[in-house]
């Protein structure tokens, strides 16, 4: 290990609500390396990210740049210290050109103003540099595509004079060609000397461009090793591993599998293409998958926000086309949807009228004894709060998500899509809603359960389906290794 | 019973009971000052006079909950006059003729101002704004310029009238009871599914729409009821101060004022109509506390203005400053 | 989206252009003609002083945020300015600076309700139009002040056909054009209007700009004011009863600007301004009944919002992964 690393991170202690969610994490990044952070989802990777984009603090350890002790309370702070982050999702304004993203802030001036030719000039140069000649500077960012977005982003994080870029999943949103972009980019920032924290899941990326590998297992660095030491099946199974026996339960006795109450055939769209998928009565089927291989897609999909343009679609037997929400609750379907904040709850109301949302909003589903049963739901996924009358958004995560679930009981539908029902919400509220799972494959329901976490799957699902590419890439058995999941995921053959 | 009910549970819960402690206050100044008004007369008076407003914002508030503005009702409170005032031209037959194309108008009002809002996407600020515009230039270019014809006796009754000799009230005038009604019935449909998916659309649009809500739908109805409000709050405006040209002039920011002084929210998703309609109140009392303490009429607006941004500067910091204990799971995303 | 779209400046100038086609055509058939001296002097002229409204406006609303109050403030700053020349020509300066001092101080008090106190601007504006309005009408019963005559030429003077206070419109359409292209504040507006926690996140000093366009829509106001002076010889309370923040906000979404911020410039306000002046003239040498142009505005506000609502970005991208061709329809989310 070289004297002066560009950073250097010692045990690093991060807790959301008193759950840990890094313990004593250290980092080396050398200047001009390409360090790939991987681990399995809630490993702690963006966490540990935003503590260096300064979006958290850390509750414990130091940050040194470049042999100075650093700490961060805002963003702008960390990139003054010359760390970049790109995230996910974009942080560009639509309506300002791509010179003006880049400089945003920073404007070149002359005289007191904006010099735009400087702007011009320097964006060009930034681009020029980065190996990209077909990005207009002048282009306003939301013509731009996915990919070219990113490029700006990631010009926009050199601009800032940063000797480290963290990029968070870059190439999620990628197709092949443009991760061929992507990696001649990160290849000319190492020219430049240039560090990157490359957090992704993708093995092929972190085999083809990283020079070290740290491996995040439940908030704990398990190891940093020189790529060429490390067989993609070692990393692997370094990044899983967790016993899976102590934290699920069992399926409830007298759960049953009975019939097929969800099919698809042949299911596409945009998004997703030649999709099958058979869910019967009692049977929790697992959708697998990295970021971005259109898990969340499927259920969109299924419950007719952005509906299949081609295949069919059949509930409890009878063909049905769901175009949107009230037909696919009419049919009898149910999705918990991945962001409850922004897309589950009605965060200044009441738990009740939370609760009520479904039955409320569809006639065909309302009644008087549904609509008496609510508080039966509630107390039956233990849902902890003040009363019927406290405002969800007092509510922790978890809690929040026994509401969005008992919105849809309260339907009493036939198949039940979870979306990431987990994402966000502490170990203990976690254990319960897995019971509740099972308790809804007993009560005989098709449970669709999509979920990034790889131990999820493994623990509660009686089958796998694992996306890749917006394509089904396989389909396991319970009793299925994470190795093998992942091996589909990341579009090999299991071994 | 039901309504007291609900004042109170509004009272406790929800962070709108300060509009009503703002209202006792000013009742409390009014008493002190002139012990009278609390006779059963001039709180008739009173009522009678406040009631318009009243039921301008329970119409108001419809629109308000679910996200959007009405800058259309001060117009068509006036265009409704005007219309009642040339169709009936002093003809007591026409009276209920009338009274149905007022209505069908003030549905259509806002069932266009919806639909425009909905369908078109165009920001309901634009839409009511033009809405005002449209409305002002046609029924001035309808009638000429100024209003023509006049009202009918039974048309001005349930604006000046009352019941007679109530034993220990004396009148009770008509206007009063129409608020009443109005208010019992817009508590009534915030309690049914209508009112809470209203709620529910002006909260958070997307998981209403994702839990299967028409949201478009919810928020068209919502102008429709405004529009209805507004074609009331006419028909007794009309009935108590008669035809002019200027009736309904700025109503619709005394209205807003009101129902945001109520504690609703612009944007949508927090406040009740009651504390709403009880914003209304609030607003009138406070203009008679400004007569009787004989301050000139011309000051009203400074206080107004000064004290709908208390209000709301009070709330916004009463919002930063409440105990979030979620927000910390937000960020808890371990991805 | 098509590769050559049509940038929404270029649409509105085409829409002037055809206003102007349509309504010269209209009042050729009828006799008359729309480009006489006479009726190109009307039409400027009315477009000063909305003019000098909405460019201020066009700020504020570029920022998301609002000002109801600019028809006040100018109805004040008229009556500043009156007040303080008291019919003597060498107070001209001293007036004119009073009046924009005063309006730019009302400017700041909305903007801080709305930067510091997190006041929705419709609201905060609307109460610091209302508490100038009980001041008016409690302070002022009438006409005060005296403008002298040297001033009253900024109302009536006119070169060629350009009044002169159509020309000093323009001047500040051209300097506000200027200083959003050009000073850092200036852009930044776009920034705070198009998302404020990014331009927070990227270092803009966001509340500093939102007091900027706040003020300077107080001092266009004040501006507006000085011209009511000037053509009314007085200051004139009763001027904010003809709604002129309404006008404006009007003319600044036809002329393209983003009633949620982001979005927009002045120039394209001008050419509102200007389609609006232009339909007044056409309907007033038609000899049309006048309120049916408030009809048509208004049907007109709303049919151009309706049209730029098809033509926004989005700022998030989902990549279509399959049958690319269809993605331009939308993924067709609620």
């Amino acid at each position: 290990m070289s004297p002066s690393p560009v950073l250097a991170m010692r045990g690093i202690d991060k807790a959301f609500l008193g759950v840990p969610v890094l313990r004593s994490v250290d980092l080396d990044i050398e200047p001009g390396e390409v360090h790939a952070l991987v681990g399995e989802n809630g490993a702690g990777k963006s966490t540990l990210m935003k503590i260096l984009a300064g979006v958290h603090t850390a509750d414990a350890g130091t940050i040194e740049l470049h042999g100075r002790a650093v700490s961060f309370t805002h963003p702008l702070q960390a990139q003054h210290a010359g760390i970049a982050t790109v995230f996910q999702e974009f942080n560009l304004l639509p309506e300002l050109s791509v010179a003006e993203n880049l400089h945003l802030g920073r404007e070149p001036r002359r005289r007191g103003l904006i010099d735009r030719r400087a702007m011009a000039e320097r964006t060009a140069e930034l681009l020029a540099d980065l190996g990209v000649d077909d990005l207009a500077p002048a282009a306003k960012a939301g013509t731009l595509s996915v990919p070219r977005r990113q490029i700006v982003e990631i010009a926009r994080a050199m601009s800032q004079g940063a000797d480290l870029i963290c990029m968070d999943e870059p190439t999620a949103a990628l197709a092949d060609a443009e991760v061929e972009l992507l990696y001649r980019l990160v290849e000319r920032l190492r020219d430049k000397g240039v560090s990157v924290l490359y957090v992704s899941h993708r093995l092929r990326e972190i085999f083809d461009l990283c020079d070290r590998i740290t491996v995040l297992k439940d908030g704990e660095r398990v190891a940093t090793v020189d790529t060429p030491d490390i067989t993609p099946d070692e990393l692997v199974t370094a990044m899983v591993g967790r016993r899976i026996e102590a934290v699920f339960p069992e399926p409830l006795p007298g759960t049953e599998t009975g019939e097929v109450r969800l099919r698809v055939e042949g299911g596409g769209n945009a998004h997703v293409d030649g999709i099958d998928l058979e869910v019967r009565a009692g049977e929790i089927v697992g959708l697998a998958g990295l970021q971005g291989s259109g898990r969340t897609e499927v259920a969109e999909a299924v419950f007719g926000i952005t509906p299949f343009t081609r295949g069919t679609v059949a509930v409890d037997g009878a063909p049905k086309r769901i175009t949107g929400p009230r037909k696919a609750i009419a049919a009898g379907l149910a999705l918990v949807t991945e962001d409850r904040k922004a897309q589950g709850l009605a965060l200044n109301q009441s738990v009740k009228a939370n609760a009520r949302m479904v039955l409320d909003a569809n006639a065909r589903v309302h009644s008087r004894e549904r609509l008496a049963r609510i508080d039966g739901v509630l107390s039956g996924l233990d849902l902890v709060s003040q009363g019927g009358d406290q405002e969800v958004q007092y509510l922790s995560g978890g809690n929040q998500q026994k509401v969005v679930v008992a919105k849809w009981l309260a339907a009493e539908p036939g198949v039940i899509v979870l979306d990431e029902p987990t994402r966000g919400i502490d170990v203990g509220a976690k254990h319960k809603l897995y019971s509740a799972i099972r308790s809804l494959a007993a009560e005989g329901l098709a449970v669709l359960l999509i979920t990034s976490e790889l131990i999820e799957v493994i623990g509660l699902a009686d089958r796998i389906v694992v996306l890749h590419d917006g394509r089904i890439a396989g389909e396991l058995p319970a009793g299925a290794t994470e190795q093998q999941v992942m091996a589909y995921a990341t579009g090999r053959s299991p071994a | 019973m039901r309504h007291l009910r609900t004042a109170s549970a509004a009272l406790i819960g929800g962070g709108t009971g300060t509009v009503f402690a703002l209202l006792a206050a000013i009742f409390i100044a009014v008493a002190f000052i002139n012990p009278g008004f609390f006779e059963w007369p001039s709180l008739m008076a009173f009522l009678k006079q406040a009631a318009p407003l009243v039921i301008l914002a329970a119409g108001q508030y419809f629109v308000i909950v679910s996200g959007n503005f009405d800058l259309s009702v001060g117009a068509l409170v006036g265009a409704q006059v005007v219309i009642a005032a040339k169709l009936i031209d002093g003809e007591e037959s026409r009276t209920l003729p009338v009274l149905g194309v007022m209505l069908l108008f003030g549905l259509g009002v806002g069932l266009v101002n919806g639909l425009i809002t909905t369908a078109l996407k165009v920001q309901s600020f634009i839409t009511t704004l033009g809405m005002m515009l449209v409305l002002y230039g046609a029924i001035r270019l309808w009638t000429g310029g100024a209003p023509t014809g006049s009202l009918s006796e039974a048309f001005r009754g349930p604006g000046r009238r009352g019941i007679e000799g109530v034993p220990l009230i004396g009148e009770i005038p008509w206007a009063v009871l129409i608020m009443l009604g109005a208010g019992a019935a817009a508590i009534w449909l915030m309690r049914t599914r209508f009112g809470r998916i209203l709620v529910a659309t002006g909260d958070n649009d997307l998981a209403a729409e994702l839990s299967g809500a028409r949201t478009g739908t919810v928020r068209t109805v919502a102008f429709v009821f405004s529009g209805l409000s507004a074609t009331v709050a006419g028909l007794l405006i009309g009935g108590y101060a008669g035809v002019s040209a200027q009736v309904g002039e700025g109503m619709e920011f005394t209205v807003i004022t009101a129902v945001v002084l109520g504690g609703v929210v612009l944007g949508g998703g927090r406040g009740s109509v009651v504390a709403a309609m009880a914003g209304a109140l609030t607003l009138e009392a406070l203009f008679t506390l400004f007569n009787q303490m004989f301050l000139p009429a011309s000051i009203r607006p400074s206080v107004q203005g000064a004290i709908i941004i208390a209000a709301v500067a009070y709330a916004a910091w009463r919002r930063t400053r409440r105990p979030v204990a979620a927000t910390a799971t937000v960020n808890a995303d371990p991805s | 989206m098509s590769p050559r779209r049509l940038d929404t400046t270029a649409l509105i100038y085409l829409a002037l252009a055809g206003v102007v086609a349509v309504g010269g055509a209209a009042v050729a058939m009828d006799g008359g003609n729309l480009f006489s001296t006479a009726n190109l002097v009307d039409m400027f002229t009315r477009t000063s002083l909305t003019g000098f409204l909405a460019i201020g406006m066009t700020l504020v609303i570029l920022c998301r945020s609002l000002d109801l109050s600019v028809g006040y403030t100018a109805a004040l700053s008229s009556l500043v300015a009156a007040t303080t020349m008291d019919g003597d020509p060498g107070r001209i300066v001293l007036g004119v600076a009073a009046a924009l001092l005063v309006s730019g101080l009302i400017g700041a008090a909305g903007g801080a309700v709305v930067a510091f106190l997190g006041v929705n601007p419709f609201i905060a504006t609307l109460g610091v139009g209302l508490i100038i309005k009980g001041y008016l009408d409690t302070r002022y019963k009438g006409p005060a002040g005296d403008v002298p005559a040297l001033f009253q030429q900024f109302g009536y003077t006119r070169v060629a056909f350009l009044p002169i206070s159509t020309i000093v419109m323009l001047a500040l359409a051209a300097a506000g054009i200027w200083f959003l292209r050009s000073t850092r504040t200036g852009h930044h507006m776009y920034a705070v209007g198009g998302d404020i926690d990014i331009a927070r996140m990227s270092g803009v000093r966001t509340k500093r700009v939102l007091m900027a366009a706040h003020v300077l829509c107080g001092m266009a106001a004040g501006t507006a004011g000085l011209l009511l002076a000037a053509r009314f010889g007085t200051g004139s309370a009763e001027s904010y009863t003809n709604l002129y923040e309404l006008d404006a906000i009007a003319a600044v979404v036809l002329g393209g600007t983003l009633l949620l911020g982001g979005r927009g410039g002045i120039a394209g306000t001008v050419a509102g301004v200007l389609i609006l002046a232009v339909l007044d003239t056409v309907f007033n040498v038609m000899q049309i009944n006048p309120f049916a142009k408030d009809v048509l505005r208004g049907a007109i506000i709303i049919a151009a919002v309706a049209i730029y609502a098809r033509r926004q970005l989005g700022r998030t991208a989902r990549r279509p992964r399959f049958d690319a061709a269809t993605t331009g329809a939308g993924t067709g989310r609620p």
